[in-house]
């Protein structure tokens, strides 16, 4: 559905993604991983042509920017990190915008796109707060409301910065099951994010960047080997496999110079 | 039944707005009003009064207000901050600036339509400089920041013009003019103020939408097919079109922008979308109020319009910062 050749993307003068390579299929829930500056939010936003890059990318056979805008706002739904809400929207107002591509100028939310809005309210547990100003809402409730909004847009493909960075383990596991549902109802996500553990239980495959490049793609216990996180986070962990596999990030291998 | 309280709100706005206008049509210093029309001996001279005085006036009052009321919605939903007016990016004092640059080179007794064609061309190449100070892909903050620096710099180049000027009497002139007012206005004026006004207003139908996308941030905005830059030009011209226009007929007349989409955000449950009609309406009726407040004022010299409006204005800003901070703390 997706595919990523050989993408370079330049911040200013510090390159900050290096001939990074993937495909991302439907039907399944990709981990993008990484440290911190290690590309990551990049990749997802040159994707999204928001910001300049050169390689292919391209989807279901398009290269991305031959996609018209309108178009393309129908095909992939973009949840940014911390992404702002300016004005204090209800719940339902927010999560409706998510609607706002499929319509053209004066048209109005049909029952279908209304039905929409309503399905995703219950599936993302925000029905009773639908009346409620987002400004006035919880991490966990305004990250759902934020979710449920890109959701909305019911998109092929989603591309998720981090949603599950700042909530509580029970909203954690909520999350990724949503996305984890999403996926496996025809559409395809990535999911950028950092706990490992979360990751090899819910994503399909893992991509794991390290200094602006793809280093491995795969199932978790073909990227989650003890050399990559050696390599790329310096650190330890300890696996399991009772049904699944699992993993723990455990111990740092040396003391950290510098935090990057 | 959220949209029949949105259409609710709308005709108890277009309503209050045609109520001021009949106010107005029948206020004035000859005790003339509309029924005179009907059955007056001297109906010649009540309907010169009405057509060509007080029309003008009113209609004038109308436009010009709406304009102010619906480029402040504009500039708050863009630039997604409720301190946001025409005045923050400097189309205002832009406009002013080229207003009062054809008058002090007398240009205006030339041809009288170069007045208005100064305050649009002021306001559009304030405009259009902030935006290439700014770069194309500006963040909210480069923007205002560059309003700042021109809206500055155009306050002091109108200074300047001031103390250099030839007379006392067009210190006098330039002074009472931007102090902002709609009295005696022809209907020229009005023909003068409706061309730009009418095409601003035409470029800005349809823009709702990608106010309320850019509610989301400009990155989400555009993953939404929200095409940012030509959102930003369209706006940037229809602002000055419709600013230029105004300020060049009524003089500077600030906080309308500022303080009516304030008041209605809440009214329309903060969608910076359907905040447009209403605050060009809520524009439409402040500016006429104020004018009928100023009429209604004892006799001596009149008090101007934009003066007025800044007095009530000016406190109502503080009143906006404190709570805003209070809100951040």
């Amino acid at each position: 559905m997706l595919e990523i050749e050989n993408l370079f993307v330049t911040l200013g003068a510090k390159p900050v993604v290096r001939a990074a390579s993937m495909q991302v299929h439907q039907g399944e829930l990709l981990g993008l991983l990484g440290p911190n500056g290690a590309g990551k939010s990049t990749l997802l936003r040159s994707i999204l042509q928001l910001i300049p890059s050169s390689g292919m990318v391209t989807f279901e056979g398009h290269a991305v920017q031959t996609i018209p805008l309108q178009t393309r706002s129908r095909k992939m739904a973009y949840l940014a990190q911390q992404g702002p809400v300016n004005w204090p929207l209800s719940v339902e107002r927010l999560v409706t915008l998510g609607r706002v591509p499929h319509l053209t100028s004066w048209q109005h939310l049909s029952s279908i796109d209304q039905k929409i809005v309503q399905r995703i309210l219950h599936q993302t547990d925000l029905w009773h707060l639908r009346n409620r100003t987002v400004t006035t809402l919880s991490g966990g409730e305004r990250t759902r409301a934020l979710l449920g909004r890109a959701l909305a847009v019911d998109a092929p493909l989603l591309l998720a910065d981090e949603p599950v960075a700042a909530l509580d383990p029970a909203h954690q596991l909520q999350i990724m099951h949503l996305l984890r549902q999403y996926s496996e109802s025809d559409h395809a996500v990535v999911v950028v994010m950092h706990d490992l553990t979360l990751a090899a239980r819910f994503c399909h495959r893992l991509a794991l960047m390290h200094n602006g490049t793809v280093i491995a793609v795969g199932t978790a216990r073909q990227v989650l080997t003890p050399e990559h996180l050696a390599a790329v986070y310096n650190i330890d962990a300890r696996y399991g496999a009772d049904d699944d596999f699992y993993v723990i990030p455990w111990r740092e291998i040396r003391q950290l110079a510098s935090t990057q | 039944m959220a949209s029949r309280r949105y259409s609710g709100l709308i005709s108890a706005l277009i309503l209050l707005v045609l109520l001021l206008m009949l106010i107005s049509m029948n206020l004035g210093s000859g005790p003339v009003s509309l029924i005179d029309l009907l059955h007056s001996a001297d109906a010649a001279a009540v309907q010169l009064i009405l057509v060509e005085i007080r029309l003008p006036r009113t209609l004038i009052a109308a436009i010009a207000g709406a304009s102010f009321g619906i480029c402040g919605a504009v500039m708050q939903g863009l630039l997604r901050n409720p301190l946001a007016s025409p005045g923050l990016i400097g189309s205002s004092s832009g406009a002013a600036l080229g207003a009062v640059l054809v008058l002090y080179l007398g240009l205006s007794q030339i041809n009288w339509l170069l007045l208005p064609a100064g305050g649009m061309l002021g306001a559009l190449v304030a405009l259009v400089l902030v935006y290439l100070l700014a770069g194309r892909d500006a963040s909210v903050v480069t923007i205002v920041l560059a309003g700042v620096a021109i809206n500055a710099l155009a306050i002091s180049l109108v200074s300047l013009i001031l103390n250099l000027a030839p007379s006392p009497y067009a210190v006098q002139e330039i002074v009472l003019w931007t102090l902002g007012s709609v009295s005696n206005l022809s209907l020229n004026d009005l023909w003068l103020l409706l061309l730009p006004t009418v095409l601003g207003w035409l470029l800005l139908i349809g823009t709702g939408r990608g106010l309320d996308l850019l509610t989301l941030g400009e990155d989400t905005a555009h993953s939404m097919g929200i095409d940012l830059f030509a959102l930003r030009a369209r706006l940037f011209v229809a602002v000055a079109l419709c600013i230029g226009g105004a300020v060049s007929i009524t003089g500077a007349i600030g906080f309308i922008g500022l303080v009516v989409p304030h008041l209605l955000r809440p009214l329309v449950h903060y969608q910076p979308g359907r905040l447009l009609p209403a605050s060009a309406l809520g524009g439409a009726a402040m500016l006429l109020a104020a004018d009928i407040v100023v009429r209604l004022m004892p006799p001596g010299p009149e008090i101007k319009i934009g003066v007025l409006t800044a007095i009530v204005g000016a406190p109502f800003f503080l009143f906006l910062i404190l709570k805003t901070r209070r809100w951040q703390i």
